[in-house]
């Protein structure tokens, strides 16, 4: 049984006014438990508005959301489990820290879970650890820590809630290349150590490639495709004529195609575009 | 939730009522707020009411706007009315255990209703003919003579253009806090009194930081610009006044003086 699924999801903005606008139309998908999936799209595309759905803090204007088989609207109980089921890191989460001590931030989630104290206490040393924060951390103010160091502890207390599935908006926006690199491999920690569904949201085709074992695309507030990576960037042509960069190697080698060297279309991190070009030459060699 | 509080409830058009001059378009509001307290009796009102009538059709305005403007002043309306109703002195026509309604108490609560009603929408109808900005402008205008007097008008105009323009981005700020506590279980919606005071500590404390935030960013790029006040500082759009604002200004004053002998002769 997939862990969420969509049945027909419609949503749309401002009903009934002039500024009516579908931000998602007709959306069915099915996530299996335990994907590393990458969400991509246009500013505008409808990605936000989807992963909202998810959790139960948008209504849908028409369809469904089954999370675990459950139909989240169906009462009030249910919806406010699907919050703790699937928990929701948003854009710059580090605006939302508002406690005295990085522990008592993190602790926030799981209290309101009704957890027990001791419970609390071994999650957040747990999550502390997966996002790389000291415990000399863990009793400073959040608001005397580097925006990276934010961001990690705003990450931490969603992932204290263990849900069992992540979703994270833009987590590496505004950070540089080397915080970008450490949050992902946090975030690929924990898909790994806690066997739980995460959902990425990115605009960079590279960290999306690098790390799902999905890749869903929307492109104006409909689903392109929700497929394997490899599968997904045999369509290179169509994505960036959408206006997404695919990756840079990708774009590399369906260069190389054109000039008549047709190594692999499904190319899309270094690794396997090293593999392929490896054996691709030594093919060559033996021929010749 | 948040997104349906509109202040500063601009609603573009090109509209006669939009290109007035926005000082004169204070002064007119002024002056049409004498008339309305000026009328003594019902036909003063009705004046009143074809002047706003009027100034609605040539603005453009939807009535449906004008309706959503009334609709948080709708407890006082229905308080006053209820006050004078049953407090006013006269000739009792409907008499319930200690409540009685006299005719005088009918009319008036008509009155005032009519009157508060014409006020609200008479005012807004300022509100949504002319841009925030060129409101301040405005007022920056009006008072300009109190600088003599040593007041900052400037800096405070100034001060409420950037109050003005951050109200929607606090709107949007508040409710993105919102989403994100509720992702964190946070519970707002039940409980008692004090139970919901706490559950706004997570909400206003991020709200803050984050105010001061944007009040240092803003502060740091005006002086980036050079910004040092109103002394010597010019504008790109200059307010002028033409034939039609003093065509309109002409008629309101003739409204005023109309309803003024009204109450002179009845």
């Amino acid at each position: 049984m997939p862990i969420i699924k969509t049945e027909n999801l419609t949503y749309t903005y401002s009903q009934g006014t002039p500024f009516e606008k579908t931000a998602v139309d007709n959306i069915n998908i099915e996530i299996e438990s335990g994907e590393f999936v990458g969400i991509i799209g246009h500013t505008g595309s409808g990605k936000s508005t989807l992963i909202q759905h998810l959790n139960g803090l948008l209504k849908p204007t028409s369809g469904k959301v089954y999370i675990d088989g459950q139909d989240i609207w169906e009462s009030k109980e249910i919806t406010k489990a699907a919050r703790f089921k699937v928990g929701l890191v948003f854009q710059y989460p580090e605006y939302q820290i508002f406690e005295e001590t990085v522990y008592k931030d993190i602790a926030f989630g799981p209290k309101n879970m009704g957890l027990s104290d001791d419970e609390i206490d071994k999650r957040i040393k747990e999550t502390a650890r997966i996002v790389g924060l000291g415990e000399d951390l863990l009793n400073k103010s959040p608001f005397e820590l580097s925006g990276g160091q934010k961001r990690r502890v705003a990450i931490a207390g969603v992932m204290a809630m263990e849900p069992q599935v992540l979703i994270l908006d833009e987590p590496t926006a505004g950070l540089d290349p080397k915080g970008r690199d450490r949050i992902l491999d946090q975030i690929k920690l924990y898909h790994e150590e806690k066997k739980r569904t995460v959902l990425l949201v990115s605009h960079s085709m590279e960290d999306v490639a690098k790390y799902s074992t999905k890749i869903l695309v929307m492109n104006k507030a409909k689903v392109f495709c929700y497929d394997e990576p490899p599968m997904v960037f045999r369509r290179a042509e169509e994505i960036s004529q959408m206006g997404l960069a695919v990756p840079q190697i990708t774009k590399v080698f369906n260069a190389l195609k054109e000039k008549g060297f047709n190594i692999a279309e499904d190319v899309y991190t270094v690794d396997y575009a090293k593999r392929k070009f490896l054996q691709y030459i030594s093919a060559r060699k033996e021929k010749s | 939730m948040l997104k349906d509080i509109t202040i500063g409830q601009y609603f573009p058009g090109k509209s006669f009522v939009h290109r007035l001059d926005p000082r004169f378009k204070i002064i007119i509001t002024a002056f049409y707020i004498t008339l309305l307290f000026s009328a003594k009796e019902m036909i003063g009102l009705f004046a009143g009411i074809v002047y706003l009538v009027a100034a609605f059709l040539v603005s453009g305005i939807p009535f449906k706007m004008m309706l959503k403007g009334l609709k948080p002043i709708v407890p006082i309306i229905i308080f006053t009315s209820i006050l004078n109703l049953f407090f006013i002195d006269g000739i009792v026509v409907f008499r319930l255990w200690i409540l009685k309604i006299t005719d005088e108490g009918i009319k008036m609560s008509v009155f005032m209703v009519i009157r508060i009603i014409c006020l609200i929408a008479g005012t807004s109808l300022l509100t949504y003919t002319t841009s925030p900005i060129a409101l301040t402008d405005a007022i920056e205008r009006l008072f300009s003579p109190l600088k003599k007097l040593k007041v900052p008008v400037h800096e405070l105009a100034m001060m409420m253009t950037i109050a003005l323009r951050f109200i929607p981005t606090l709107i949007e700020e508040t409710d993105k806090i919102m989403s994100a506590q509720k992702a964190r279980g946070a519970d707002l919606e039940t409980g008692g009194l004090m139970q919901r005071a706490k559950a706004l500590v997570p909400i206003l404390i991020p709200l803050f930081v984050s105010a001061f935030r944007r009040a240092e960013e803003l502060a740091l790029a005006m002086e980036c610009r050079c910004y040092h006040g109103g002394e010597g500082r010019t504008r790109l759009r200059q307010l002028k006044s033409g034939w039609a604002d003093y065509v309109s200004l002409g008629i309101t004053l003739f409204f005023l003086d109309a309803v003024v002998a009204i109450n002179c002769f009845f």
